[in-house]
């Protein structure tokens, strides 16, 4: 209970230095482009029942897509390179190369390819957080101590059991780690990818609003994507405290 | 009982192929409790893990008689407890977990017979109020009793220890090994204790081989008249201790010259 007070603590003394700074840039710039942040959150209500949450679901829907298929194509591909050395012979020097491409400029490929549409934005999510996933899986598996596997091996486990008793959960703790950062990356990404063929999304609203420069919606649809990035943020957190109780190190 | 005949273990790298053990064969008869002691380095280890069905043997045929059927070791007919070193305990697992794991895994049915002998092993080690904790919230000794139990409870036919009291502290160690050596009395499964400690050997192998430094060769072997005692304060004893460090001296003192 009290750690929970604590984060709460942190959550509402970080909100407050924030809108702060953006009082402080609205006192200082006089300019339209920084209104006031009372003006904002007087206005809040009032927006939120313009079809807000369908804009949210839209969005989440494309984050979910990517989120489950990065995680079906990933783990299987980091576990078949961390435990084949000819996997990893002809898979990592690939993985290696591609992982510092910066996957957001194939945007225009998979759209000329998958038409402008959910098809191509959910296709550059998993460009972006797959080969997090792969990297995360293959080194977690390599940090796995040796007589795990000589304990369960030597009772007459078969590889899927080793696979279930000793890999997966063994890879849990890292994988959740850098899924929280993907889950960044991924809000971000909305911006590019709800740029076109949409007519919902986060992204779509506020650039939006930014093209009817209406910056009152604009600020709302930037507060809202924040919150859903940090309630993302929380939620990859709960679900390593809860799935991860073993490891001390992460509560 | 245990059969190794001509038993030859080797690790390949990329560059060599280093000879581990070679041609080692010893019998070991039913419910005996062997205790090898050795340099580090020295093969012991891979002996266990080659035993466990972890690593595989380069030749030679290591067999295991249980109902006069005479068959290969294996993991799949037979039931090898292992404790390792660091005991091994799955860190995701409750203590509790990591006990049943095997029996789970071999999909054996838990009868209530068989329930009142895991309580009554757990209660013999002292676990019964950690067992719904995870290994990383307990202390050293708590970690080494659950191994224990974990091995104990699969009632193994043939049971293998790789210096499974070195990580403790003194104190806890001699309590460790005695309530080791209580609950391995009521089961007597055949065991083989790879270790470093002359006294740990004597007071837990009814017999005693000194492997050699290299080539898994056992140089020496004795049988083991303190065998469960605790501090025997016999002068053979100490006789017995010096005779010991004996066979192991020469080698370390050779290895340290040469690193």
């Amino acid at each position: 209970m009290n750690k929970l007070l604590k984060r709460c603590m942190i959550f509402t003394q970080g909100f407050l230095s924030v809108n702060l700074l953006w009082l402080i840039g609205y006192l200082v710039t006089d300019t339209k482009v920084i209104p006031s942040p009372f003006l904002i959150y007087k206005n809040f209500s009032i927006v939120l029942t313009d079809h807000m949450y369908l804009h949210i679901l839209y969005s989440l829907r494309r984050i979910g897509a990517g989120l489950v298929l990065s995680l079906l194509i990933g783990i299987p591909i980091g576990i078949l390179i961390a435990y084949s050395k000819k996997a990893n012979l002809i898979l990592y020097p690939f993985i290696y190369f591609s992982y510092p491409i910066p996957k957001t400029a194939l945007l225009p490929i998979t759209m000329l390819l998958l038409g402008m549409r959910d098809g191509s934005k959910v296709i550059i999510m998993v460009l972006v957080i797959v080969f997090q996933v792969i990297v995360s899986v293959r080194d977690s598996i390599h940090s796995i101590d040796k007589t795990m596997y000589q304990v369960i091996q030597s009772t007459g486990a078969s590889k899927l059991q080793m696979l279930r008793h000793v890999t997966l959960p063994a890879i849990l703790p890292q994988l959740l780690t850098s899924l929280r950062v993907s889950l960044g990356t991924a809000v971000s990404i909305l911006f590019f990818v709800e740029g076109y063929g949409t007519t919902y999304g986060m992204g779509f609203y506020i650039l939006d609003a930014w093209s009817r420069i209406n910056y009152i919606e604009m600020y709302i649809g930037i507060i809202t994507i924040a919150v859903i990035g940090f309630l993302l943020f929380i939620s990859i957190d709960y679900l390593a405290v809860k799935l991860c109780k073993w490891n001390s190190s992460m509560n | 009982m245990l059969i190794i005949d001509h038993l030859s273990v080797q690790y390949k790298t990329k560059n060599n192929i280093s000879k581990v053990i070679q041609n080692l064969s010893f019998n070991l008869q039913q419910g005996e409790a062997l205790a090898i002691l050795g340099p580090s380095g020295c093969g012991k280890s891979t002996l266990l893990n080659t035993l466990a069905g972890v690593m595989t043997s380069e030749s030679g045929k290591i067999d295991f008689i249980t109902n006069n059927q005479r068959q290969p070791l294996s993991p799949k007919h037979h039931r090898i407890g292992l404790i390792p070193q660091n005991c091994g305990l799955l860190p995701w697992k409750t203590v509790r977990e990591n006990c049943m794991l095997a029996l789970k895994i071999r999909k054996e049915q838990v009868s209530e017979l068989q329930h009142e002998i895991i309580t009554s092993i757990y209660k013999a080690l002292h676990i019964l109020d950690i067992l719904d904790k995870y290994p990383l919230e307990l202390s050293g000794g708590q970690v080494q009793r659950a191994a224990i139990a974990r091995a104990f409870i699969l009632q193994p036919d043939l049971l293998l220890m790789d210096e499974p009291f070195s990580a403790l502290d003194e104190i806890t160690r001699a309590e460790a090994r005695e309530l080791f050596l209580q609950v391995w009395k009521q089961q007597k499964p055949t065991t083989i204790l790879v270790t470093h400690s002359i006294e740990e050997a004597l007071y837990l192998g009814n017999l005693i081989f000194v492997m050699d430094s290299n080539s898994g060769v056992i140089k020496y072997q004795m049988c083991n008249a303190y065998f469960g005692e605790l501090y025997p304060e016999k002068m053979d004893y100490l006789i017995t201790k010096q005779l010991l460090r004996e066979q192991l001296m020469p080698l370390v003192e050779r290895k340290d010259t040469i690193e």
